[in-house]
């Protein structure tokens, strides 16, 4: 009986295999893993290097909602580690530093430009306005401290970390992030109301041009003409309204991350936001100078608004000319703005 | 010492989430954070592989070198830790990171992001071992008490490995040998600047 079973057991594999034999050799799927189009399912997978290949990083899909993180690998974050630790602080104090060392020796050299008295000297002539002046000092307060803070987020841990520990400097870092954030609202403001106020008076000329040839009168004596503002200004003027630009569009993507672009995005306005931002404050620092230190009488316009008249015609001659020509009572023009609005 | 490492075999990974939740579970993450994620690569195509990625502890994290506030601080084991008392939560860490591992808690309407979260190898943070401070900023601290981290210890493929790097990648290179393929030890390049050569 047993026997018999055995036998019956092999005859029913033989006749199995023998059924079986044809249809295994139809299976695409070979013992060995293989299939017909030479391919090998299991082992053949995507890997690291071929990915690089296609692509700079390596982006997948996930299950959850939140979608930057469905790049896998992202090498630039050491490109960008290079630039900001490697580039940046040497950017930042070159120049920076540079425009300071430029600005002494220029006081140095050149000292501070006096007034050139005549028989108008003493009598006033209004600049700014009271809403002119309110909006450069609303920005540049804003200015002067998005600058502190943004110093901070590069020369912060290197200069003051040391000297007051880190729980101290967080504290201060923090109360610097938040002072950024929030004061780049009053300075975009502030820029666009200068761009709309001072425009019409910073469009480039031929009298820019001839202000530029002669130096400015910064080198050698007597004064080339120019209207409300010289070229000098003028690049003032577009510097703030450009770069001011550039900083509030790199900003807002950094105030609302991952708006609009994606991780090599926020990289890039990173790079652009602290790049220009340095130029920017090297920009505004000599911007200060000559408007304070470097220049006698230059102050007055953004502090009482009202200059001197023999300052005034010596500087813009074409403008008080003008001036005086709008109104009918000469030099003494109280109470009126300038042509601004 | 040991220098601590994270390799995912995405040979052996099934999308199961497994070390998402329990990363989570372990540490009561906050809604909206994942300090790690399953991220899957030619999905829907052949080839396609699953890789479970976190902070990888890099060597010389751009983390830490970008941070401004330098709250970064690497540990005996070579976990890169931080503290959450000096961040300012201002997110260049995210950018520098290239395994998105950094996450920011929402406290505000503009600009507020909170405090930077991410893995912490499971070691907690610069408060005593075993605090309810360091538990409620960082999460539960297994290294202290002699285990690896929960995402490895439960994946139930053994395709996260966690441990010292050279036993992970010695245990890997096994694999491969045996089995005779590896789609490699993802993301080592980048945050270690090796990789397991077999």
């Amino acid at each position: 009986m047993r026997r018999a079973t055995t036998l019956l057991s092999t005859l029913l594999v033989a006749v199995t295999l023998g059924v079986a034999a044809p249809a295994f050799a139809q299976n695409p799927i070979q013992a060995d893993g293989v299939n017909p189009m030479g391919a090998r399912p299991t082992a053949d997978s995507v890997n690291e290097e071929f990915l690089f290949k296609q692509d700079s990083k390596i982006p997948g899909r996930i299950s959850i909602p939140d979608q930057k993180a469905a790049i896998l690998i992202q090498p630039q974050g050491r490109e960008y580690q290079a630039f900001r630790e490697g580039w940046l602080p040497w950017i930042g104090a070159l120049v920076i530093l540079g425009m300071i060392a430029a600005l002494g020796a220029f006081f140095l050299f050149r000292g501070r430009i006096m007034m050139e008295h005549s028989q108008e000297s003493g009598k006033k002539i209004l600049r700014f306005n009271a809403f002119e002046r309110f909006t450069h000092w609303m920005t540049a307060s804003c200015f002067i401290i998005l600058s502190l803070s943004g110093l901070n987020y590069i020369f912060g841990k290197r200069l003051l970390m040391p000297l007051i520990g880190p729980d101290a400097f967080g504290a201060l870092a923090q109360w610097a992030k938040y002072s950024h954030v929030y004061l780049a609202w009053p300075f975009m403001l502030g820029v666009a109301f200068m761009f709309v106020l001072w425009i019409k008076d910073n469009i480039p000329n031929k009298i820019d041009w001839a202000w530029i040839k002669a130096g400015g009168g910064f080198i050698g004596k007597g004064h080339p003409h120019a209207a409300r503002f010289n070229a000098g200004q003028k690049g003032v003027f577009w510097m703030v309204a450009g770069f001011g630009a550039a900083m509030s569009v790199t900003g807002l993507m950094m105030i609302f991350p991952f708006a609009l672009t994606d991780i090599n995005g926020m990289q890039v306005m990173q790079v652009v936001h602290s790049v220009i931002g340095i130029v920017f404050i090297a920009g505004i620092l000599a911007h200060i100078y000559i408007g304070s230190l470097g220049m006698e009488g230059a102050y007055d316009a953004m502090g009482s608004g009202k200059v001197d008249l023999a300052w005034a015609r010596a500087h813009h001659d074409l403008w008080v000319e003008q001036e005086q020509a709008r109104t009918a009572s000469g030099p003494q023009l109280k109470g009126h703005p300038a042509p601004a609005e | 010492m040991a220098r601590m490492k994270f390799l995912c075999d995405a040979d052996r990974c099934i999308e199961c989430n497994a070390c998402v939740t329990a990363c989570k579970n372990e540490h009561e993450v906050p809604w909206g954070i994942n300090r790690r994620r399953v991220v899957t690569l030619n999905d829907g195509k052949p080839g396609e592989r699953s890789v479970s990625m976190a902070c990888m502890h890099c060597t010389d994290a751009p983390c830490a070198a970008v941070c401004p506030v330098n709250c970064f601080y690497t540990t005996a084991d070579a976990v890169v830790l931080h503290s959450k008392d000096i961040c300012i939560g201002c997110g260049y860490c995210f950018y520098a990171c290239p395994f998105g591992a950094p996450q920011y808690p929402r406290v505000g309407n503009f600009g507020s992001r909170g405090k930077m979260d991410k893995c912490t190898y499971c070691s907690g943070g610069p408060e005593p071992d075993f605090s309810t401070a360091e538990y409620e900023k960082y999460g539960s601290n297994r290294l202290a008490e002699g285990k690896l981290p929960l995402c490895a210890e439960m994946c139930s493929t053994k395709a996260l490995l966690a441990g010292d790097g050279e036993m992970i990648a010695e245990i890997y290179k096994q694999r491969v040998i045996k089995r005779g393929y590896g789609s490699g030890a993802w993301g080592w390049k980048t945050a270690y600047r090796e990789t397991v050569a077999i």
